[in-house]
């Protein structure tokens, strides 16, 4: 990518958000009901998004050849084992963050 | 600042105590934002400059962007080849639920005057849950509370991704690895949206879909059948993922 096309995906990326945040407020102006099948995406949407992201982030790896995703899957299990323990957001990522980085740059070099 | 006081709605005297004591009010409700967003703010500017770009980026997309989760996806997305149609895309998707903070906030938001576009503009995750829950104590302006916990949100998250961009780009070595801040922050709130919902279709769903959709379509063209066919299996099969639910 060019810097010009750099620049427009963050454009493009700014503009798409605004639109999320703006068009509710566009689309009801007074308090015209929100249509039933909208309020239900609503509920349904984001745990279905935020497991899509998970995946997301994984998409790259390879299992098959060394060093067989393990500093990831290490990770990803420190992550869930502290996050549903101690349910601190913080602690959970900067650890799984931090044990990564650990694995990835000294363990599996 | 002579917006905010052509508005003022009191009287003609103590318009900027006014705003210091909404000041005051708003801020203890921001400090776990504080620390949340410095340490986010930070691994998210080291995470782009240290993939390449200039240490103006991070601070270019926490103003204009303010939108944790995308800009860590915009990374990559810089990464990837010129794309605008699968950013646009990708943001729509990954943003959708804004679009219910908007709708939860229509009421509250009604009446705020000249501050509204920015509340609208700044109405990430956190600023909804402080803004949507508060109850704002008598005595306290609600306009100069709400857009004080909006602006005060913002600056962190700027103020940590200015930093980290900074850092990133003066930083002799690259911190490989940085990224997993992304994967595991998507992993946290996976686990939070888990504990939410008795019933976990949608969870389910959405891991079953996006994985196979990455081994039928390979990893850089699997995210938009990924969407598509979550949005069409989740419109489809209402009775099965409110099952057991309250529903809001």
């Amino acid at each position: 990518m060019t810097q010009t096309e750099q620049l427009i995906t963050i454009a493009v990326v700014a503009a798409a958000t605004m639109a999320t945040r703006f068009l509710p407020f566009i689309l009801f102006p007074q308090s015209r009901e929100t249509p039933k099948y909208v309020q239900y995406i609503g509920r349904v949407l984001p745990p279905a998004v935020f497991a899509m992201l998970v995946v997301y982030c994984f998409k790259d790896i390879a299992p098959l050849s060394y060093p067989y995703a393990l500093p990831e899957l290490i990770s990803l299990v420190l992550v869930a084992f502290l996050h549903l323990w101690k349910r601190n957001m913080l602690l959970s990522i900067a650890s799984g963050a931090v044990c990564y980085m650990l694995l990835l740059n000294l363990v599996f070099v | 600042m002579k917006d905010v006081k052509a508005n003022r709605p009191l009287s003609d005297k103590g318009g900027r105590s006014e705003i210091i004591k909404a000041l005051c009010a708003a801020f203890p409700h921001t400090l776990p934002i504080l620390t949340g967003f410095l340490f986010l703010g930070i691994s998210c500017g080291i995470y782009m400059t240290g993939s390449g770009f200039p240490f103006w980026y991070p601070i270019l997309s926490s103003v204009f962007v303010f939108a944790g989760s995308m800009e860590f996806v915009l990374v990559s997305l810089l990464l990837g080849a010129f794309d605008p149609l699968s950013a646009i895309m990708m943001t729509l998707m990954i943003n959708a639920r804004h679009l219910f903070y908007g709708i939860s906030m229509l009421e509250k938001y009604r009446g705020m005057g000249k501050c509204k576009p920015y509340l609208i503009f700044g109405l990430c995750d956190e600023t909804f849950s402080i803004n949507c829950v508060t109850d704002i104590p008598k005595g306290i302006n609600k306009k100069y509370f709400m857009l004080f916990t909006t602006l005060l949100d913002q600056s962190y998250w700027v103020i940590g991704s200015a930093l980290g961009g900074i850092v990133g780009s003066v930083l002799a070595f690259e911190l490989k690895g940085i990224e997993f801040v992304m994967t595991a922050m998507f992993i946290v709130i996976f686990i939070e949206q888990w504990k939410k919902h008795k019933n976990h279709v949608c969870e389910i769903a959405g891991l079953i879909i996006s994985v196979v959709c990455l081994l039928v379509f390979g990893s850089s063209d699997f995210i938009i059948p990924s969407m598509t066919a979550i949005l069409v299996f989740l419109s489809a099969v209402p009775k099965l993922t409110e099952r057991g639910e309250d529903k809001a």
